[in-house]
């Protein structure tokens, strides 16, 4: 009995060390997850308001009605009060029925999908500023983070400037991986053949820990980055440094060489990036031979090639080798304009389906 | 030479000696130490020679204590092997900092984690639940077996063939480095390619088949085999919350089933269901796993509900507080776990609306949950507490649950857990309601329910080393982990750069050599017990004034349970019985009808091994030859009508002339 | 709940706790119940996999869809060649309610005969789809396509080995209460089966033959 009063006590020194860590979670740097961190806290003492007298009673409980102490009362047959019963049903239901409001409303306003509305408590988005697009690819196993809008990419790397909204496109190259810099904001996971959000801002400079927050084989444990908050003055720097700084361009065929399963990659910056790329890779067409995601859906939703369709395969070399089984020659749907008949299939495709618009060639 | 390379892959499939791990050390000595004590093992049984003992009554045997029995056995000989990656990975991730890369390379440490989710999940904490179940579920319904005894005896043997299938991998081959769930693509043969994932799907469809067949009959027995007099809302706890559980198991296992199939055809065929390209999508994977994996929790935990239920009363001396309410919250419990299954990856992008939705839903859970705890509160309010180790588990699972609970609840607010998810303290979350719930549930049963099933209890000294160990060091081992969740570390990562993790590691380290201590000080309590059985036996059969129904036969209870079936007239039969003053009855016995021992379960059971292991190394004929004879096998055995016999009366009699001797010496 | 065993104030009059005259066990009690169980657990394998087919039907991955492929005059053959086995199973055990065994087996060998016809059926349309390109590794619709119907299939087969195992085993001993329990099972089977291919039909071969 006197061990476990005073387990609480055992737990004394933990509490100490605490105050001394670096709880990023608790602490972040960026205004999502700052709402992120309240809303851990809000719902934290919620819960508590119920947890902690459950666990006093059962202490006191466990005291009064020791078996050595016959001066409390013993009531074999007690076993119901219907007061009681409601009371013990509507408890938890009154919490969860707070907790289930800020649920909803929180899990809205923080919708990763939904760009933010706010720069910090006290700063709304000003009208008229465009935020930052970074398209981010998990690859095996490193991270690749393309600026549409600046023409340039890194690996390993990431920087933005504060108090600019990001707006983050996801995907990946091969398994599933989670994209996630705890003190900027929650996680959300790196797809292959889809794409996820995330809208966030940073709010401090500093340089902050990203990283895959979902285990995708080998390498997992060294895939991460630095991510970089910087002053809009840094980060024009930056950008500059990167145009000017001989990384060279990152096109298809150097998209296909990056993809291959490494580890512990060094950062690398490419001055100069194909603008379609991130398209390419997000319907795993990077490799010309392959038929887009996006064109095959488009056919599928209008009924599919029909049987001559059904032999449009073809045997790529490279998807062989990214795989991690190296060996097996596999085949994939060939790209519409690149087959020998590839006239007869369009013609049959815009005989039959006259709404069907045509595909690109490329 | 051709000839003879496609002779050899005809024999051994891809099978080479390579797949013969001779080059990890970690491994030769684990498998030193395994054959030396397997093979002492065997020679003690060859010596005593008890083979035929351990054939005929208990390999063979229908008896569903028996089987039960067993079932516990198989959990805790696999909580040895999973605690033991358990041990291996909080030893990596206490080295592994800097330049240190630790003891296990990713190679290694990818295969530990996820053999350790998967056996402790199917092979401890599935078969230590289906052994209690087994059990006790008949002795409290007043039932001489279970509805199909034959079935019975199958079920355990195919959950054995799935740990035998897992075992294998750790010195033939490799297991699956995917995560115990196998999220595809990774799993998918294209990143995958070895047969660590073949290894993980044979096994679990073998154990799974067991499963299902063991949720169908318990569920059978309980509809169809109660006692006169025992209505639905007259049953014990216990056996509401198995009744749940077996449900669930029914409407969950299939999906389980059907996915693994699915994730199969996609790696032997070459089909689309979780692939990349050619319109297949991993998502659905993973939320059809999940629509099995979340009532999956519920299948551990409800029937650690029922037996925190009977230990309370039993130990408080008091009828179950709230029987009705506690029937309702086991019932919706079992509902719920249904609508919840997308809250294990909102990450994934689902939407606000979707992610609110099964946010809600989940929290909705806590409420029947905290009714229940409030009933067991409640029961001890004006009770006469005795601190029997049952009920010192009990009280340290009120503890520990009720953190649980409030971190899985800040776990299903969406936006909270995009912060949390996959961190480690996920990981503390969810051993802080399996270690604190479902394990402390089982040791409180095995604690409670020994004294019934061999007639001597286990030895409290070593008892309370063994519980305050595990009760200790599971908060050592487990609170840090949810302080390096808040400090943003992810989970499965076998190396750290920031050094001032490294204390909080360590500090878990030792909270699992806590445990190692609580699991040894329980292997000593067994072995300590049967030496002092004399002295521990208890010759009433109700040695904790129990008020079920299994504690009014003897201990160990005779293959018929009841020499006459008990009439029941309230929920807490035995207790009422004693109350009214009901005598035993001493003569009147007639012959009962009782199932025949089979040994077409081992031999079924270990047909599908040979198929699995045919399948895992694309030995083709052997997975065919297995096949075939399974079918033929259990042809044949349709053909044998005589399954049963009667226990003529001279041996009731003799049976229980021998009870009323121990109990008229022991009064 | 029960009222009868309801007992009167304590003391008033004496209560039975056991049962003191057992007239036997029925084992066989459970089993209806268990397989009926185990029927409902094999529906949740279907769903599972009409799920699936929900989600992936559609994505042909540039290929054939159902409107290229699938056969509907096939289809209805295969069709009612199932239904007429149950309709036949219907008369077996309409014979076997009557104690009459030959007519018994005479059914059963004709639903045995049915079941075949459909299953082999299926396996030239299998066959014949394969042939043409369009194998369960073309699109992920085949794969659902194939997985779904082909489980059904199997199913069937199984249902044609039990079938014969019961005529074997109905000849040996006759119409005894054993075989008639399992007779009673595989009835429930066969027509779970059937009921299972009406939604087969409907939704991956009608919806996807007009879409």
């Amino acid at each position: 009995m006197h061990l476990r009063r005073s387990r609480p006590i055992l737990l004394l020194p933990v509490f100490g060390l605490l105050a001394g860590c670096n709880m990023v979670t608790m602490h972040p740097s960026g205004d999502v997850a700052v709402q992120q961190r309240d809303l851990i806290i809000a719902s934290t003492l919620l819960m508590l308001l119920i947890i902690v007298p459950v666990m006093l009673l059962i202490a006191l409980f466990a005291w009064r009605y020791r078996q050595s102490n016959t001066a409390a009362t013993y009531d074999p047959e007690w076993h119901h009060s219907t007061q009681l019963e409601v009371a013990i049903w509507s408890a938890p239901l009154a919490i969860i029925v707070a907790l289930g409001a800020l649920t909803w409303i929180s899990t809205h306003v923080l919708d990763p999908y939904r760009p933010i509305a706010r720069i910090s408590p006290t700063q709304a988005v000003p009208q008229g500023i465009k935020p930052l697009t970074v398209e981010v690819v998990a690859l095996d196993w490193k991270w690749l983070f393309i600026y549409p809008d600046l023409g340039i990419a890194t690996v390993n790397e990431l920087a933005a400037p504060v108090d600019t909204p990001i707006a983050f496109k996801i995907t990946a190259s091969s398994v599933m991986n989670s994209f996630y810099i705890p003190a900027l904001a929650g996680q959300i996971y790196a797809m292959p053949a889809m794409e996820t959000k995330l809208h966030a801002v940073i709010n401090k400079p500093g340089e902050y820990e990203g990283f895959s927050a979902n285990y995708s084989g080998e390498g997992f444990s060294d895939m991460h980055f630095k991510f970089h908050g910087m002053s809009n003055a840094d980060f024009q720097r930056w950008v500059q440094t990167v145009k000017a700084g001989g990384g060279g361009a990152l096109n298809r065929a150097d998209y296909l060489r990056l993809a291959m399963p490494s580890e512990r990659d060094p950062v690398h910056r490419y001055a100069v990036v194909a603008p379609d790329l991130y398209e390419a890779i997000l319907n795993e067409c990077v490799d010309s031979s392959k038929m887009c995601m996006s064109d095959m859906m488009r056919i599928d939703a209008h009924g599919g090639l029909g049987l001559p369709g059904g032999r449009n395969l073809v045997a790529t070399d490279y998807e062989s080798l990214r795989r991690r089984d190296g060996r097996r020659a596999r085949t994939y749907v060939a790209s519409i304009c690149e087959i020998p008949g590839a006239a007869d299939l369009k013609s049959r495709l815009a005989q039959t389906r006259p709404q069907t618009r045509l595909l690109n060639d490329r | 030479m051709t000839f003879n390379a496609d002779f050899w892959r005809f024999v051994f499939g891809r099978f080479t000696l390579d797949a013969l791990p001779l080059h990890e050390p970690i491994l030769i000595y684990t498998f030193i130490g395994v054959a030396v004590i397997g093979i002492a093992l065997l020679g003690a049984i060859t010596y005593l020679k008890a083979w035929k003992y351990l054939w005929t009554e208990w390999f063979t045997s229908v008896d569903h204590k028996r089987i039960g029995v067993m079932y516990i056995v198989l959990g805790l000989v696999m909580l040895l092997r999973g605690f033991s990656d358990a041990i291996m990975m909080r030893a990596q991730q206490a080295l592994a900092f800097g330049h240190n890369q630790g003891y296990l390379p990713p190679h290694h440490y990818d295969q530990v984690f996820t053999a350790h989710g998967v056996i402790m999940i199917f092979f401890v904490a599935m078969p230590l639940v289906t052994g209690l179940m087994n059990f006790v579920v008949p002795l409290q319904i007043g039932a001489r077996d279970v509805a199909f005894p034959f079935l019975n005896n199958f079920s355990f043997w195919m959950t054995v063939g799935g740990a035998v299938t897992v075992m294998m991998s750790l010195f033939v081959g490799v297991f699956a480095r995917t995560g115990w769930l196998a999220y595809p693509p990774l799993s998918g043969i294209a990143y995958s390619p070895d047969v660590g994932v073949d290894y993980y799907i044979w096994a679990l469809q073998v154990a799974g088949v067991g499963t299902l067949l063991s949720g169908v009959n318990l569920i059978a027995t309980i509809i169809k085999m109660r006692a006169p007099g025992m209505t639905l809302m007259r049953m014990p706890i216990f056996v509401w919350t198995s009744l749940c559980t077996n449900v669930l198991i029914v409407a969950a296992f299939p999906v389980l089933t059907a996915v693994l199939a699915l994730l199969s055809l996609d790696r032997y065929v070459g089909t689309n269901f979780f692939t990349n390209g050619f319109g297949g999508n991993p998502m659905m994977y993973v939320n059809l796993i999940w629509i099995w994996g979340h009532p999956e929790v519920y299948i551990l935990i409800l029937p650690a509900f029922g037996v925190y239920s009977e230990v309370v009363s039993t130990f408080c001396g008091k009828r179950l507080f709230g029987y009705v309410s506690m029937v309702y919250a086991t019932i919706v419990i079992t509902i719920l776990a249904y609508l919840v299954w997308l809250h294990h990856f909102f990450t994934m992008g689902s939407g606000a609306s979707v992610n609110s939705f099964f946010g809600i839903t989940t929290m909705i859970i806590s409420i029947p949950t905290g009714a229940k705890i409030f009933n067991w509160l409640f029961t001890m309010y004006r009770g006469r507490i005795r601190f029997e180790l049952p009920m010192m588990w009990t009280l340290a699972f009120m503890f520990t649950f009720v953190i649980g609970g409030m971190t899985g609840v800040m776990l299903a607010v969406p936006p909270s857990d995009f912060v949390l998810h996959n961190s480690l303290f996920l990981v503390a979350h969810f051993h802080n309601v399996i270690i604190g719930g479902v394990l402390f549930g089982m040791f409180a049963g095995i604690t409670y329910w020994f004294p019934k099933a061999f007639g001597f209890k286990l030895d409290p000294f070593w008892g309370h080393m063994s519980f305050w160990f595990w009760v200790v060091g599971f908060y050592f081992a487990f609170m840090p982990l949810y302080v390096l969740g808040l400090m943003g570390v992810t989970r499965r990562l076998n190396h750290f750069d920031d050094p001032s993790l490294q204390i909080w590691f360590v500090i878990a380290a030792f909270g699992a050599l806590l445990i190692f201590i609580g699991i040894i000080s329980f292997i000593v309590q067994l072995v300590v017990s049967f030496i002092k059985r004399e002295q521990l036996r208890d010759v009433t059969g109700d040695p904790w004034d129990g008020r079920t129904l299994e504690w009014s036969t003897a201990s160990p209870p005779p293959a018929y349970n009841f020499a006459f079936t008990p009439i029941i007239h309230d929920h807490d039969a035995w207790w009422d019985m004693k109350k009214r003053g009901y005598t035993r009855p001493i003569q009147g016995f007639h012959p009962i009808h009782m199932p025949k021992n089979t040994d077409a379960g081992v031999i079924l059971a270990g047909l599908s091994v040979a198929i699995a292991v045919g399948m895992i190394w694309y030995v083709w004929w052997l997975a065919a030859v297995s096949f075939v004879s399974l079918i033929v096998f259990a042809i044949a055995h349709t053909f044998n009508y005589k399954r049963d016999f009667h226990i003529p009366t001279e041996e009731v009699v003799r049976t229980e002339a021998e009870r009323t001797r121990l109990l008229t010496e022991g009064a | 709940m029960s009222t009868s065993l309801d007992i009167a104030p304590a003391g008033s009059e004496p209560v039975s706790f056991y049962v003191a005259e057992e007239h036997g066990h029925h084992p066989e009690n459970g089993t209806l119940l268990g397989f009926w169980l185990y029927l409902m657990s094999d529906c949740l394998v279907f769903a599972v996999l009409f799920a699936t087919y929900a989600v992936l039907g559609r994505n042909y991955a540039a290929g054939p869809s159902g409107a290229d492929l699938f056969e509907l005059p096939t289809v209805a053959l295969n069709t009612s060649m199932l239904l007429l086995s149950s309709i036949t199973y219907g008369f077996v055990m309409l014979a076997v309610e009557k104690g009459k065994q030959t007519p018994a087996l005479v059914w059963l060998a004709i639903t045995g005969l049915f079941g075949m016809a459909f299953v082999g059926l299926e396996l030239s349309e299998f066959a014949h789809l394969i042939h043409e390109g369009a194998g369960p590794q073309r699109s992920a619709f085949l794969s659902s396509f194939f997985a779904l119907v082909g489980t059904h299939g199997l199913h069937v087969s199984v249902g044609i080995i039990w079938l014969i195992t019961l005529m074997v085993q109905v000849k040996q001993r006759g119409l005894i209460p054993e075989n008639k329990r399992r007779l009673m099972c595989l009835s429930m089977f066969w027509h779970f089966l059937d009921v299972v291919w009406i939604g087969v039909f409907s939704f991956v071969y009608l919806i996807g033959a007009l879409r």
